[in-house]
This record gives C-alpha cells, structure tokens and sequence, in this order.
C-alpha cells in the first residue's frame, strides 16, 4: 500500500529551528564575563602550543649570576628563577604541562566516569547498587589525600600524577552522571520510547545521552581548575613533574624561598595557576547558564 | 506535478481473531508497588493501585475510563501498554498471549501505542519533531529516510505543515500543537489500539475541541481502537461508546455510555455523575454527593472498598467484597445489591442521577 | 432593570477597576497581558472571570492585590479595592490590604502553602499579622477558621503539614488561611481545577456557602464554565487581555452576544452527540507580545469585517448589566434602552 503525497519529501525546504546548542551557544557569546575569561583560555593555550617559538630565552639556561632578578630587567621581562632561568620562558613552557594536567585526567574521568554513571543510572536496581556503592567508597577519602597517596604509591612522574588525578576524578563524575541520568530516565519521553519497542541501548543512544551530556560537561568543566591545582600541588611535593620541566606548580615550589628576596617573581606562577583557574570556572558557569534555557 | 514518494507501510497488522473478538482482554491484573519499609527484611505493605481487574476492549470501540485520584487508571494505562509488567493476571491481544512466543514483546508494541498527558514531557527536547515521529519505525527498522517522510506526511495529518514544524523544538510549540505531534507519533507504526491517558486535560478548551475532532477523524480513517483515560465526564460522554468506573483500583461498572450515564447502577457512579457541576443556575448542586476525599490506596477497607463512604452500605458490605455481575443490571457492576445473592437488603435502584438533589 | 438581578441601593462597589493596563517587559519583549480592563464587584457579589490561557484573567486577578513583581510591571488605571487606591498604596498599606481586606486561594495548595510549617502555625501567623491578639486568642481563631471550612477533625488538622493532607482538605485549609484575617473579598485562582470531581464540588458549595455566610465578594478565575455556574452571579469573559462581554449568568448562558462567547459555549461537549463533530474556534491564542490591532478576537472570528481591525470596539450595554464589547453588537435603540433603563 502506498502513501502519495502532495508536496516533494526530501527537497522540501523546512524551517529548521537554530538547536539546542546553538542556542546555548548564543546565549554563552552575549555572556561578557564567560567571553573574556574563554579569550584569556584561548591565549593560554595558544601560548602553551607554541612556547617554543615565542619564548625570548631559553628555559634551561641556568646562570648563578643572573639569579632572581625582578621583574624589568632588561632580556628578562619577567625575572629570573632562582636558578637564573628566564622565568617569561619557563612560565610559558610551563603552561604545556599545567594544562596538559589539568584537562587531561578530566578529560579521562569524563569519559570513564559517564560511562559508569549512565549506566548505574538508566540500569537501576543491582547494577546501580554495585556501582555506585564502589564509587562512595572512593569518594570518601577527601581527593588531595587520595591524589597523594595514589601518588606516593605509583611513583613521581607525570604519567602516573595522570592516573591518580583520574582516579580521584572518576568517583565525581559517576554521581553527577548517575543522577542526572536518573531524572531523565524518569522523563516520560523515555516510557513513550520504551512503548515504542525500543531497546535500552537505543534509548540511551539516542534519548538519554543527548539530554545528560550537557550537564555533565559543565560539571566535569569546573573540575579543570581543580585539577590544575592538585597537579600542581603533587609538582608542588615533588610527586608529579621532576625538574628541571617547568611547571607552575613546581616553580611554585622551588621558588618558595625566594619569596622574601623577590616576592612579584615569586607570586608569578601562583598567579598563572590563579588566572587559569578562575578563566575555566567563569566559563563553566557561563555555560550552565546558557544551558539553562527556560522554556 | 505531484511528488510521489512510495513507501510501504505497515501492513495493518492481520486480524488475527475475527470481529466478534475483543482486541483486548484483561483478567484479573494486578498490580501493587511495595512500600519501603524502614525496618529491613520487613514488609510494609504496598499501594493497591490496580487489584484484580477484568474488561474487554473490543474492536473498533473507544472505551473510556473513568475514576478518581487512586483509583488506578495511570497504572492500568501502563499495564495496558506493558511499560510496568502485573504482578499477575492475563493480557490478551486479539486471542495471542502478550509476550507469547506467538506475540513477543516488540510486535505487541508495533500494535499498540500511547499518548501521555504532559504533553511536553512526552517529548525528547534535544530531538527535532520530525526527529521524535521518525524514532519508532526506526526502532523497528524502518530506514531513515522513509521514516523521515512518513512523519512529514503524519504532521500534516495531525494539521501541522511539515514546512514549518518539521524541523522544530518541542519547547517551541504550544500545548495543543505539541499534543498533535504526541499524537501523530503514536500513529506512525500504524497501530490498532491507542491509548490516551488524560490526552486532552492540560488543553485549553477550544484547543481541545480541535483535538477531539481531530481524534474522531483520525479513528476512522485509520481504523483504530481508543481507550481514553479522562477525569472529565462531559468528554468521556460524548467520546466514548462504553466506559469503565473504576475505585480504588477495581472496575465498579462497566457498560454503554449512555445507558450509564442515564441511569447509573453502582452508588459511587451515581454519586460521581451528579458531581459534575450543573450547567443550570437556576438549578444548582444544594448538597454534594459525596463527603470526604477519594482515599489512599495502600489501606483498603475490607469488603467492598467503597463501603465508608456508600450512603447504603449495610454490615455485609463490610464483610463480603463484591465482584462484577451483569446479572441484575444488564451491564456488569461490582456491587452487592447488583448480584442476585449478595446478602444486601436493598434492591438496585437505578436512578438518574438526582439531577443534583444528591439523593443516593 | 429588574430589582432581582442589581444590587440594591447604590453602595459603593467592593472592587472598581477601571481602564486597567499591565504590561510586563522581559527578555527584549513587551507582553501586554491586559489591555483596558473595567469591572466592578459590588459588595457580596460573585462574580466570575473566563477564559482561556493567554486571556489575561489571572493577571487581572493578582492585578488587584498588585501581587506581580514591580520592576517588570507596568501597571496602569484605577485599581480601587474597599475604596482603597491599590495603585498608590504604600507597602504597609499594602501589606494590611492584603490577607486583611482581601485574600487570595491558588488553583495548587502544595504550592501555596508552606511545606514546612504546620496548618496552624501558618493560619496564626496571618491572624496575628492582622489582628493584635495573643497567641491562645489566635490559636482558637484558627481553629474557628478550620471549623468553619467544615474541615473533618479541625484539632488534628492544626498540627498536620500540608503534604499530610489530601487534595480537598489542602484546599480548604488554604481557604481558611485566605479567610483567616477576616477579608471582606475573596480571590480565587482556579481553586478547583486540580481536584477531583467529587471534591471540586464540595469546595464549590463551600465557598458558596461562605459567601453567603460572610457577605464575601468572590472574584473567581476558571476556564470552567461549570463551575462558574454553581458559584457566579455574574461572569465577565475574557479574551487577549480585555473583557469581551459580560453579565448575569443567566443572561450570559441564554443570550451571549460576543461571538467568542458564544463560540465558548457551543465548543464544549455538553449535550453534543457521539460522532459529531465539535464546534470549534479555529486558529490559536493570540501572542501577547504582538497583539493585532483592533479586536483582539477578529483572527478568529467567523463573522469578522475590516472595521473590527480599525480599533478597539466600544462596550455596549445591552441592559441589566449586559455589557458586550462588539461592533457587531449595536446599541439598543433609544427606545428600547428607555425600556431597559425603567
């Protein structure tokens, strides 16, 4: 049996509405604080790619006489370090690491952790018991003193700082994701997909994921910040990147005592680790406010 | 030049019974949600929602059912459409077993379909609304671009031009537009039965006019079966060809919508009719029927569950739960005064509802 | 005009509203949600507002207790309730006005009271916000105001929160609370639409019975045309903001002149066959922030005219309180206005 109709199908020219994300992202542009704080990210991060080619000096060169000189000074802008490196060039070189620390274990908890999450959230009954009671256990230890202790067992180094930030992250991500997960499964969007002889798989394709990503993204966004500072805490104890790499939170840390000699140079990578901090958080929050469409 | 895009549909489902069969036979389901006790390993009781009950749907009809908060006809609405599974009971689908290996599962759910309340909850708000019709014949392998016309050409049934809805966010639309959509996505596996649960209560009232003619419309040239769920008895009135009562998770009466509406048997339809508020001001309702609100239904009382508020109950009601009898009332009715040997003193009076003297 | 149907001698209305305009601004939109309404509610009088969503009936209803967020309303006309200027009000002023001389019951208790203070607690504290008594005083206030809404068991109703109670006795509670302080009117936003038929009708007759009890002025927001009819004397029907006819009840079920309202009355199910098609207004609800010209109703209109777009049609009076705002509906002729008028 045949169904005619009256007007051309795939030609047709139909009004396509701008989306859910374009929306967001509308809003997210109108918001001045969240745009100036992803500007300041963009140049962070262009900054870190292409340290090599920007920086005035070379990061390595150490030179006792030219140790902790202050901001100014004439082919060191910035100061130097305490070993007399050009402090402008590590921080930039730095940056790599920094943000590589920060978003990099987010990242991986992102994907581990929805994953997880979604399914203890949409399966429900044992499975959620399972999983979700494992995840308290490791949400229980408060995350520095787990980031350490992981640290501290797998050895210094900057791919296990990774995997014990990861771990510290994972347990985060699962709840928000479980709950979020949950709210919607209870949406009666998902009973009249269920009605439709759907199975779970597919629903959670094409029902679930696309309205529980978005509040996990930001979720998991404002997590970037805190991941940079314990990263840069576990630099900080020497359990992270050994020298001489440069990064923020180890140049924190070695630069410490010179704080009451030149305390601006000293501050200097405090205030990266700062800036960068507060750019992911302000835009994070720029972003759940577009996202909150009212409808 | 007219554009014609061929596509099978599905074929309508064979008829697998014949027509004198019910579509739908429902015996004895049950359904009870366990309540969290605070003491483990200890029971708590459970909410009684839906306590043993039977009815037929039969082919081509629109049966309503009627009832108040806890009566139980969300969850029936459910067990119909087998989104919850009861704890017990039989489901029987034009003579096949529902879920039998002659009817698993996914060809049941091709053949029924449902239209919920809230008619933005109903809708996925990152899908597009073509994209949400095109979603089911796609879940039964239907390709995608047939399935993508097929909604355009449902949209336009429903009264919405693709043009300009197709492409399309739920939030955009209005109640009554998006109600259309919900609409056109249960039909889009050409299915027998659908259900609408509360379908046009959130609607304004000339909006739901619109949908009800549109329902009529689309009943008969699709050839479909409704059940309408509704707490407004004007609508139940003049949609349905027979309606269903239901109390406290029991069927109380079920019979042709004029002749209950005329001349209502069971004390609690009486008493539910001539709630309606009357369309006279000369003549206002001066009492109402009933006292009290519709009670819980985790505690029933024992007997006949509507015994506490019945302005003729007897001890026996107390002592001795009904069933459903069409022996003295023509239609079947849960009450003791309608079964021959029910032990109540009184006879079955079928009153029109006292035109709002509340005379029970 | 016959003395059974007006108000006796000419005491002053309890609520006067004339010419009222409220417009809110919000999101680069102007959304004119009422646009020149005018009605009086004498002293003990019921009266009901009609209309679908869109029609601007709550808003007018909050209007009166100047209940919408000041920074985004605008609010214009005389709003005159028990002879007080609600407009020019000062916050104290308004804050006696408000529970003091008139009070508000919404269509969801759960929403409307607070879920975490007992019945009681809340009803003492409106007394005692009105009243200067003691608190013993205020307890056996409230439980007067329990009994009075024929709640069962008004003691244990005192001490029980909200989420304890079932649909229709939160409704009375919430009415007790709202008659608490003793108003002289009550507002009710749809306060029946939520519940069951079997409950809505025992709150009807309630407030009925209060009204007369009381000597309360109603003002009463629905979409039901039922419920209109067993509590209103009168009913001013509403569409996009403005009043398009009103009057009597009686009057307005048997001889409805605006074509919305007549619309109205014929699109509902009552008395129509199985099988037949409804009678309906076709098109939608107008959009608020982009009101056509003239009437509001001439889109959907099925007798409209050019003319009905070129502006607003006067308000007729048709006689005893019949008033319909149409230029398809003509003045009475002088002689029949005479007749009417004796």
């Amino acid at each position: 049996m045949e169904m005619t109709l009256d007007k051309a199908v795939a030609p047709l020219p139909v009004e396509r509405s701008p989306g859910y994300w374009a929306t967001v992202g509308r809003r997210l542009l109108r918001n001045k604080l969240a745009m100036a704080a992803a500007l300041i990210l963009i140049a962070l991060v262009v900054m870190a790619i292409f340290a090599p080619a920007l920086m005035p000096a070379d990061p390595y060169a150490s030179s006792i006489l030219k140790r902790l000189k202050p901001i100014g000074t004439a082919g060191y802008p910035l100061g130097t370090d305490e070993l007399g490196r050009d402090l402008l060039s590590r921080l930039m070189l730095g940056g790599r690491l920094s943000l590589f620390m920060g978003i990099t274990p987010v990242l991986l908890a992102f994907v581990i952790g929805s994953s997880l999450g979604i399914v203890a959230g949409y399966a429900g009954g044992w499975t959620n018991t399972i999983i979700m009671r494992l995840t308290d256990v490791l949400y229980a230890f408060p995350s520095v003193l787990l980031a350490i202790a992981l640290s501290g067992t797998l050895g210094a180094g900057v791919g296990n700082a990774l995997l014990s930030l990861t771990i510290v992250f994972v347990p985060q991500i699962v709840r928000v994701a479980e709950s979020v997960t949950t709210q919607v499964r209870n949406r009666e969007f998902v009973d009249a997909a269920r009605a439709s002889g759907a199975s779970s798989l597919t629903i959670v394709r094409a029902h679930v994921l696309n309205n529980v990503l978005g509040p996990i993204f930001v979720y998991a966004t404002s997590l970037i910040s805190v991941s940079m500072i314990l990263a840069s805490g576990l630099s900080f104890l020497g359990l992270g990147v050994k020298p001489p790499e440069p990064e923020w939170g180890l140049m924190l840390n070695t630069l410490r005592t010179a704080i009451y000699t030149q305390p601006w140079v000293a501050a200097l990578p405090g205030a990266m680790i700062f800036l960068t901090s507060i750019s992911f958080n302000l835009l994070a929050d720029g972003i759940r406010s577009a996202m909150e469409i009212k409808e | 030049m007219r554009d014609t895009v061929e596509f099978e549909a599905p074929a309508p489902a064979r008829d697998v019974g014949g027509p004198a069969q019910p579509l739908v036979i429902a015996r004895d389901l049950v359904k009870h949600f366990p309540l969290k006790s605070p003491i483990p390993l200890r029971r708590a009781g459970a909410v009684r929602a839906v306590d043993g009950i039977s009815f037929d749907v039969l082919k081509g009809e629109t049966l309503g059912v009627v009832g108040e908060s806890g009566c139980g006809k969300s969850t029936t609405a459910r067990l119909l459409m087998q989104l919850t599974a009861q704890d017990s009971g039989e489901l029987i689908f034009d003579a096949q077993g529902v879920g039998s290996p002659q009817l698993p599962m996914k060809a049941f759910r091709s053949q029924v379909q449902m239209v919920f309340q809230d008619s933005y909850a109903s809708l996925n708000p990152r899908l597009t609304i073509e994209e949400s019709i095109a979603f089911t014949p796609r879940v039964h392998g239907v390709p995608a671009r047939e399935a993508t016309a097929r909604a355009r050409y449902l949209l336009e049934r429903v009264g919405l031009e693709p043009a300009r809805f197709a492409g399309r966010y739920p939030h955009e639309l209005s109640g009554g537009q998006r109600q259309r959509v919900n609409i056109a996505r249960a039909l889009a596996l050409r299915p027998r039965l659908v259900i609408l649960d509360e379908a046009v209560s959130a609607l304004d009232k000339s909006v739901e006019a619109q949908v009800l003619n549109l329902l009529l419309d689309l009943k008969a040239e699709f050839d479909l079966t409704y059940v309408f769920i509704s707490h407004d008895l004007n609508v139940i009135r003049y949609l349905c060809d027979r309606v269903m009562v239901m109390y406290l998770g029991k069927v109380v009466e079920i019979g042709d919508t004029e002749s209950i509406y005329a001349n209502p048997a069971h004390p609690y339809t009486r008493a539910l009719l001539a709630s309606m508020p009357s369309m006279d001001p000369d003549r206002r309702t001066l009492a109402a029927p009933l006292a009290g609100d519709p009670p819980n239904p985790i505690d029933p009382p024992p007997g006949c569950s509507f015994h506490p508020r019945c302005a003729r109950a007897e001890p026996v009601c107390e002592r001795r739960a009904p069933a459903l009898s069409d022996a003295l009332a023509g239609h079947p009715v849960s009450c003791l005064m309608a079964m021959p040997d029910g032990g109540h003193s009184l006879p079955l009076r079928r009153m029109t509802p006292g035109l709002h003297a509340a005379t029970p | 005009m016959t003395a059974s149907t007006t108000p006796a001698a000419p005491a002053a209305p309890a609520i006067s509203v004339k010419d009222l305009h409220v417009t809110f601004a919000g999101g680069g939109k102007t959304i004119r949600a009422v646009n020149g309404v005018s009605l009086d509610v004498a002293p003990g009088e019921a009266v009901a507002l009609i209309g679908e969503s869109g029609s601007g009936k709550s808003v007018t209803l909050r209007a009166l207790m100047r209940l919408h967020p000041p920074r985004r309303t605008r609010m214009t006309g005389q709003i005159h309730v028990d002879n007080q200027d609600v407009l020019a009000l000062d916050k104290r002023a308004l804050a006696r006005l408000r529970g003091g001389t008139v009070a508000m019951v919404f269509q969801e208790p759960l929403l409307a009271l607070d879920p975490v203070y007992t019945v009681g607690q809340q009803i003492i504290e409106c007394i005692r916000t009105h009243m200067k008594v003691s608190a013993a005083q205020a307890r056996a206030l409230a439980l007067r105001a329990l009994e009075s809404v024929r709640i069962p068991s008004p003691e244990r109703r005192l001490a029980a929160y909200p989420h304890e109670m079932s649909g229709g006795m939160r409704q009375r509670a919430m009415i007790a609370l709202a008659l608490s302080a003793q108003p002289k009117i009550l507002l009710a936003d749809e306060p029946t639409t939520a519940l069951d038929a079997t409950v809505q009708i025992q709150v009807l007759i309630l407030l009925r019975e209060l009204q007369r009890e009381l000597g309360l002025s109603i003002v009463f927001v629905t979409h039901d045309m039922g419920a209109a009819v067993e509590i209103a004397d009168r009913v001013a029907v509403m569409y996009g903001g403005r009043i398009v006819e009103e009057g009597p009840i009686r009057t307005l079920l048997r001889e409805a002149r605006h074509p919305y309202t007549m619309a109205l009355l014929q699109s509902r199910q009552h008395g129509m066959d199985r099988g037949q098609r409804l009678q309906t207004i076709g098109g939608a609800p107008p959009d608020l922030a982009a009101l056509p010209p003239g009437c509001t109703f001439a889109p959907r209109c099925p007798h409209a005219r050019p003319d009905c777009l070129a502006g607003v049609p006067r308000t007729v009076s048709l006689g005893n309180g019949h008033r319909v705002s149409c230029i398809l509906v003509a003045e009475p002729s002088a002689a029949n206005a005479a007749e009417a008028a004796a």
